[in-house]
């Protein structure tokens, strides 16, 4: 009797309810994602019908709009990618990519997710109370998040405040299964720097989420004392509505601080194992190593430390202590270098490569030219003086639906057309994914890019509407009809992706163990999908990197990590 | 190929873009042109490297596009590449920031010969203080901010007896002459921000922060709240007309000090015990709950003295010096109905009680006999005079006059118009109601629109005004 069969689930009930299976948490995971996802890419149509047809649609009104950019960039940013990332990525792929059998801690994987499912109920539980979900923005900046004068500013920011108390909870559990996992049950020879990058990127993500959460969660804690109980963590002697409130001493920049201490390495936390899965994408798919393999590890390594000290580059007009832009400026900057390091190696990697131009590929290098865009504007905002005038104006927006919405998004969907066939068994459709790609890649580039430019011109971002301003001319809202026509055209290309996922399920084409022909040990497995205890008789055991195509001497031009053999790295 | 070919004209389009886009940066009229130039050295830089890095993709999936005959080149590093290109970004880095940290040193140290302007932002308006002939502004806090005293400044400060006061949304500023704005928010979070000027900083409530600008040439500019503020933020307005320093200053001297404002709302008339009175009323944050208006908090004290009180278990009183003196040294004992027993115990002398005493009694029964003159004013006065309050005030950020939903009830057809209520009754909206609504705005909400409309710090006239001026829209 093997190990697996001993532990094997025999229920339906156990095997994909209240399962411990890596694989399957993962998937509830990431199925949750994605539907909160589609509540939040809703809610975004909705706020772009007001901005670019203002006062055409009567239920759209300013409450409203601000509770619908307040929901969609907070589910986006924490209930999606962050989710998505750790909880359905990290979770698939880090026990089949080290070499191992399930997460070290099976249980706690579980409540995990659970946690993670009842953050989710509680967010979304405060659509339906009194005055609706908070419109706070989603940096729930205090005095205003829990004064009147903004929506929800009663049920909705205490459910928010629980919910993310919550999700904390659910990601320090992931969290510390993940970090465990890749440091404590990797397969024999598999050494860190034989690691997948996707592996890099998560491990390193893990570890700034378990250090930064913590930030988020004592604000959460304080602010929401300071709504309940009237302490004063955030509030100083203020008005509210004409009356003095009973507050005193408090201060608001505080909780930006303690906010963007955990909002910046937020940032890396999604964009780290994007950056990994990209990596490995364009080495699969170019058949060719990924270049640089052991600068990209240290820029991974060096960019989850620096992202530490650059947070308030999201306050460089915040009323704080103007000299520090000095030091937040030079160190954004500075971090700067080994992220254009990572996008010189992903490039130089195509050159002299085999280029397979597959869906998962598609997305991969489309990642890249947007995430170029997205990192270079960041030079203008990072940089103090030039944050001044662009600062609070649609050029951030822009820039950080770029770098951060769009950017990982298209990994996100790289990696769902890359490892589908090692989770389903089945190939995605590939028509359907390549009009998938085309709308998504060119819809959001005709979305942002020229919304830079109304930032240039210096509209202000969170406006409900924008008439009677001299300064703003009347192209600006054709521009904005424009946008809102595009951003339209890419949420329904996405039904397109949600019915190929649902329809190659079914009748998609089988894919064999390694449709890509890819040499990391998740291909490896003796059963497509793999079953419980990933390996069956006996674990793999790593005898090289991840990154052995195309070597000389070889007539196959991958050389799976589990190959004996002479080892060239 | 067809990847290659998109991302060639992705990039070309983007040049394009750039060189055609009718939205550009808003003509200069500040002395930030060196904030213009770093930008421009960014955007030089950073696009050449979009440019490369898309170009080179594009070559590189066409050059290197799969053929099963053909191998992928063999090659985990080279480490000489690696390092050259660290060191021609880092460079690029340092072009960046060398220039851009010395341009914001010259934001973050103001010029000595800046002159200062108090900007204060609240829900959703801005108003302005200007320092006296002393060059100094006076202390201010949220503790004494009340109806005749809307900055807060602290009546005991000598400092801000001669500082210039202005309610209204538009700011004159004169012509090349640096000037440094504190900013200071009496609720929540604002950012003053002048697209034109190029700078921009938060308000923050319980600290003071800043800015400077020279303003380099005459004109109109628009002033934009650019800190999520709440429901009314997108329409936080404001203006800045920027005139040669004489007329600056002939329009300066024509805004009321701080102390003229006390005087000419309220401390005319009064004895000398009462101005005394009034003095402690603001120090110790009478004001804030009670003063002379219809005030949610505490009972008003208009026509307070010789009144009858109706107390919580239902006794009656007529409110005479040893009542108010009780009342005032032991606040829990005498609860007028309706009222909650929120009122904190105070150190005051029996000198200071007295004078409180006094000036609750000559300033409480004045106003009601004064009211009955401003009544007399005509009505077109009254209703010009409430369209610049319907400005200044910052009404017109959630009531629109010309029918089109903002954040709360349009005024056009409001006056006498019948008005479902969240509660479910209707009401006319006649003087009775809009004047409630002025000064309880939750009482009575229409159905439809959030609560959250603050009290507006109006005087009684004032309230008259804007109601006149809304009979005519």
């Amino acid at each position: 009797m093997t190990a697996q069969e001993h532990h094997s689930p025999q229920s339906f009930w156990t095997k994909y309810i209240w399962s411990q299976d890596h694989k399957v948490i993962a998937i509830q995971y990431s199925l949750t994602a994605i539907f909160v996802g589609l509540i939040a890419l809703v809610l975004s149509t909705l706020m772009r019908l007001q901005l670019g047809f203002p006062g055409s649609f009567d239920f759209i009104d300013a409450s409203a709009y601000y509770q619908y950019v307040t929901m969609h960039g907070m589910i986006m940013v924490v209930y999606l990618l962050t989710a998505i990332f750790l909880g359905g990525f990290g979770n698939y792929l880090i026990p089949l990519m080290v070499g191992a059998r399930d997460m070290v801690f099976p249980f706690v994987n579980m409540l995990s997710y659970w946690f993670y499912l009842l953050a989710v109920v509680v967010l979304l539980a405060s659509f339906f109370v009194t005055g609706g979900p908070t419109g706070a923005g989603w940096t729930l900046y205090p005095p205003q998040a829990i004064l009147p004068g903004t929506p929800g500013s009663d049920g909705g920011i205490i459910l928010m405040l629980i919910s993310l108390g919550i999700f904390i909870i659910a990601a320090t559990m992931g969290g510390l299964n993940y970090v465990t996992t890749v440091l404590q049950a990797r397969t024999r020879g598999m050494t860190l720097m034989r690691m997948p990058l996707t592996i890099w990127g998560i491990f390193m993500a893990t570890i700034l989420a378990l250090l930064a959460f913590p930030a988020l969660f004592v604000s959460a804690i304080m602010m929401l004392f300071d709504k309940l109980l009237s302490t004063s963590f955030f509030m100083p002697a203020i008005l509210s509505m004409g009356e003095q409130l009973g507050h005193e001493g408090g201060s608001p920049i505080l909780f930006q601080h303690l906010f963007w201490f955990f909002g910046h390495p937020e940032v890396y936390i999604v964009a780290l194992p994007a950056f990994g899965i990209v990596s490995d994408l364009i080495s699969v798919h170019a058949r060719k190593n990924i270049f640089g393999y052991r600068m990209m590890v240290w820029a991974i390594v060096v960019i989850g430390v620096l992202s530490f000290v650059v947070w308030a580059h999201h306050m460089y007009v915040s009323g704080m202590n103007p000299y520090f832009g000095y030091f937040f400026a030079t160190t954004t900057l500075i971090i700067a270098v080994p992220t254009a390091i990572k996008v010189y190696n992903w490039v130089l990697t195509l050159w002299q490569g085999n280029i397979r131009m597959t869906v998962p590929m598609l997305f991969a290098l489309g990642f890249v030219s947007t995430f170029t865009i997205g990192g270079l504007t960041g030079l203008f905002l990072g940089n103090v003086v030039v944050d001044l005038p662009l600062s609070d104006t649609y050029f951030v927006v822009a820039h950080f639906h770029m770098v951060m919405g769009v950017s990982p998004v298209l990994v996100i969907f790289g990696a769902i057309y890359h490892w589908y066939p090692k989770m389903t068994g089945k190939m995605l459709h590939d028509g359907l994914g390549k009009f998938h790609f085309w709308t998504t890649f060119i819809g959001t580039y005709t979305i942002f890019f020229p919304m830079h430019y109304l930032g240039v011109l210096g509209v202000p971002r969170r406006y409900y509407a924008y008439e009677n301003y001299d300064f703003i001319p009347e192209s600006a809202k054709d521009l904005n009809a424009f946008i809102t026509i595009a951003a339209i055209f890419v949420a329904l290309a996405q039904l397109v992706f949600l019915f190929n996922l649902a329809w190659s399920y079914f009748k998609g084409r089988a894919a064999g163990s390694n449709p890509w022909q890819a040499t990391t040990l998740e291909w490896q497995t003796e059963t497509t999908p793999p079953g419980h205890g990933n390996w069956g008789e006996s674990i793999p055991e790593c005898h090289r990197w991840a990154y052995d195509y195309s070597v000389p001497g070889y007539e196959q031009d991958y050389l799976p990590q589990n190959q004996p053999g002479e080892a060239n790295a | 190929m067809a990847f290659a070919v998109v991302l060639v004209i992705l990039v070309l389009g983007s040049v394009l873009f750039h060189f055609l886009s009718p939205w550009n940066m808003t003509p200069l009229a500040s002395n930030w042109g060196s904030i213009d130039v770093t930008m421009l050295i960014t955007l030089v830089i950073t696009a050449v490297v979009f440019i490369a890095v898309n170009f080179f993709i594009a070559y590189a999936v066409i050059k290197f596009r799969h053929t099963p005959e053909r191998k992928a080149e063999y090659e985990p590093e080279n480490k000489k590449l690696e390092w050259w290109l660290t060191l021609g970004t880092s460079v690029g880095i340092i072009a960046m920031l060398a220039p851009g940290l010395i341009v914001y040193a010259d934001f973050v140290n103001v010029p000595d010969d800046a002159h200062q302007i108090e900007v204060v932002g609240q829900q959703w308006s801005w108003s302005f203080r200007f320092p006296g002939q002393d060059g100094q502004l006076g202390k201010s806090a949220i503790e004494h901010i009340s109806t005749d005293n809307s900055f807060g400044v602290d009546p005991l400060d000598e400092a801000g007896q001669d500082d210039r006061l202005l309610t209204s949304n538009t700011l004159i500023l004169p012509v090349n002459r640096p000037v440094k704005l504190s900013l200071r928010s009496k609720d929540v979070l604002h950012n003053f921000y002048v697209p034109n000027f190029r700078v921009k900083m938060d308000s923050v409530p319980g600290q003071v922060s800043y800015q400077w600008f020279t303003p380099t040439r005459t004109g109109d500019f628009e002033i934009l709240c650019a800190e999520y503020c709440g429901i009314g933020h997108f329409n936080m307005r404001g203006y800045i007309k920027v005139v040669e320093q004489q007329e600056y200053e002939q329009w300066l001297a024509d805004l009321p000090t701080f102390a003229q404002s006390l005087m000419s709302e309220a401390s005319e008339a009064l004895s000398v015990k009462a101005k005394q009175g009034q003095e402690v009323a603001q120090k110790k944050g009478c004001m804030a709950c009670h003063g002379f208006e219809e005030s949610p908090a505490g009972p008003s004290w208009l026509g307070l003295y010789g009144a009858n009180r109706t107390f919580k278990d239902s006794t009656e009183l007529i409110a005479d010096d040893d009542y108010l003196r009780e009342a005032i040294v032991e606040p829990g004992a005498t609860i007028v109905k309706g009222y909650a027993p929120i009122m904190p115990k105070l150190e005051l002398s029996e000198l200071e009680v007295d004078a409180v005493i006094a000036f609750i009694k000559e300033r409480g029964n004045r106003d009601s006999d004064a009211g009955a003159q401003t009544m007399q004013k005509n009505p077109a006065e009254q209703s010009k005079s409430g369209a610049e309050l319907a400005q200044s005030k910052g009404c017109t950020a959630c009531h629109s006059v010309d029918g089109s939903r903002l954040v709360g009830p349009s005024w056009q057809g409001l006056y006498n118009s019948e008005r479902s209520l969240a509660s479910g009754e209707t009401v006319l909206a006649d003087d009775a109601y809009l004047k409630e609504s002025l000064f309880k705005p939750n009482a009575k909400v229409v159905a439809g629109y959030p609560p959250v409309m603050p009290p507006s710090q109006l005087s009684s006239a004032q309230a008259d005004a804007l109601i006149e001026y809304i009979k005519t829209l």
